[in-house]
């Protein structure tokens, strides 16, 4: 597990999806963020550096 | 330090998630705050966080320095007398747009002309957003609000420019997009001796960015990487460019100037006759 998300945190911006370029993340219906698929990770920390709510962290 | 161990050092516990709408770039801003601080090695005894009124303003709350939330555009004063009687401590005023140049705007360019060694953070968001997106004296020319619902015909402060003007010796700017830069020049701001001022366009997508039509949050923040251009390169750029783009980094910065406790205390000395 590399990336670490707080939902209790997440407003579900959609920020964090903007920006990650290799499409790890979405938008669930519940308006949280979620991980589609990590194994495209890359940990190039743009979600964690971007996130205005503190809710995801690529753990090193 | 990881960010996360960061926000939990920092933060009062239990307090997140915090007040901000889904995409509001100031939790980004404070986050920089966090990171400069923990740059320069300062603890959080050595901090005081002094804040105003608004949006930007909420910060105070969540973080765990010596804080105080002030009254609506006084958060200069108090952190005037805050930095008068310690002069030790840091001292690190959070405001907004509205906060500081309308309601404090007069406090803003004193605070300035005295050149007292603090560091402010102006988290514009062109907006007064919790009242409901009514314009500021930052709210660019012929941007929506809902006290202008055909575009505001007043022209905007440059509060970089006004606060040079008025005497600061550091004058920053940056964005929420550009969050590596704005920790690097909140962290300078602090290490200034003396007025240091540091503009953060930030995003307010739920007043601002509605109104104005500039689509989500991750568009309002792809709109601040586009529009913000580093001072050598916004030098270079087209008038018509320089119109519709702003100059980010470090705008001015004079480092011989008096500083006001300095003064103070050498005006105590000399009253007392070096006794």
């Amino acid at each position: 597990m590399s990336l670490k998300i707080h939902l209790n945190r997440c407003k579900g911006c959609g920020i964090c999806v903007a920006f990650c370029p290799k499409q790890v993340l979405a938008v669930s219906e519940v308006e949280k963020v979620e991980i589609v698929d990590e194994s495209k990770c890359i940990k190039c920390g743009q979600c964690e550096l971007r996130c205005p709510d503190y809710a995801i962290f690529v753990e090193k | 330090m990881s960010m996360e161990e960061l926000i939990d050092q920092y933060f009062r516990p239990g307090r997140l998630p915090h007040i901000w709408c889904p995409g509001c770039g100031h939790g980004v801003v404070t986050g920089c705050i966090v990171k400069a601080v923990d740059k320069l090695a300062l603890s959080k005894d050595e901090v005081a966080v002094v804040s105003g009124i608004g949006c930007s303003s909420r910060a105070s709350g969540y973080l765990d320095f010596n804080t105080v939330h002030s009254a609506h555009g006084r958060a200069l004063p108090v952190a005037t007398g805050i930095k008068l009687a310690d002069p030790k401590l840091t001292v690190i005023v959070v405001t907004g747009d509205g906060d500081a140049t309308a309601i404090g705007g007069n406090h803003l360019i004193h605070a300035a002309r005295r050149n007292i060694d603090m560091t402010v953070v102006l988290y514009n968001n062109s907006i007064y957003g919790m009242t409901g997106g009514q314009y500021s004296p930052m709210t660019p020319v012929h941007a929506k609000a809902t006290t202008a619902p055909y575009g505001t015909i007043e022209r905007d402060f440059n509060v970089a420019e006004l606060v040079k003007a008025a005497g600061a010796t550091f004058v920053a700017r940056s964005t929420s997009f550009h969050a590596q830069m704005t920790t690097d020049l909140i962290a300078k701001g602090i290490a200034h001796k003396g007025f240091s001022l540091i503009e953060v366009v930030s995003a307010c997508p739920t007043s601002y960015g509605r109104q104005n039509k500039m689509g989500g949050p991750a568009d309002m923040m792809k709109w601040q990487r586009d529009h913000g251009v580093p001072m050598v390169a916004y030098e270079k750029l087209s008038a018509e460019d320089k119109l519709i783009k702003f100059p980010i980094g470090l705008l001015y910065e004079v480092t011989d100037a008096q500083e006001y406790t300095e003064a103070y205390e050498a005006l105590i000395a000399a009253a007392k006759g070096g006794k």
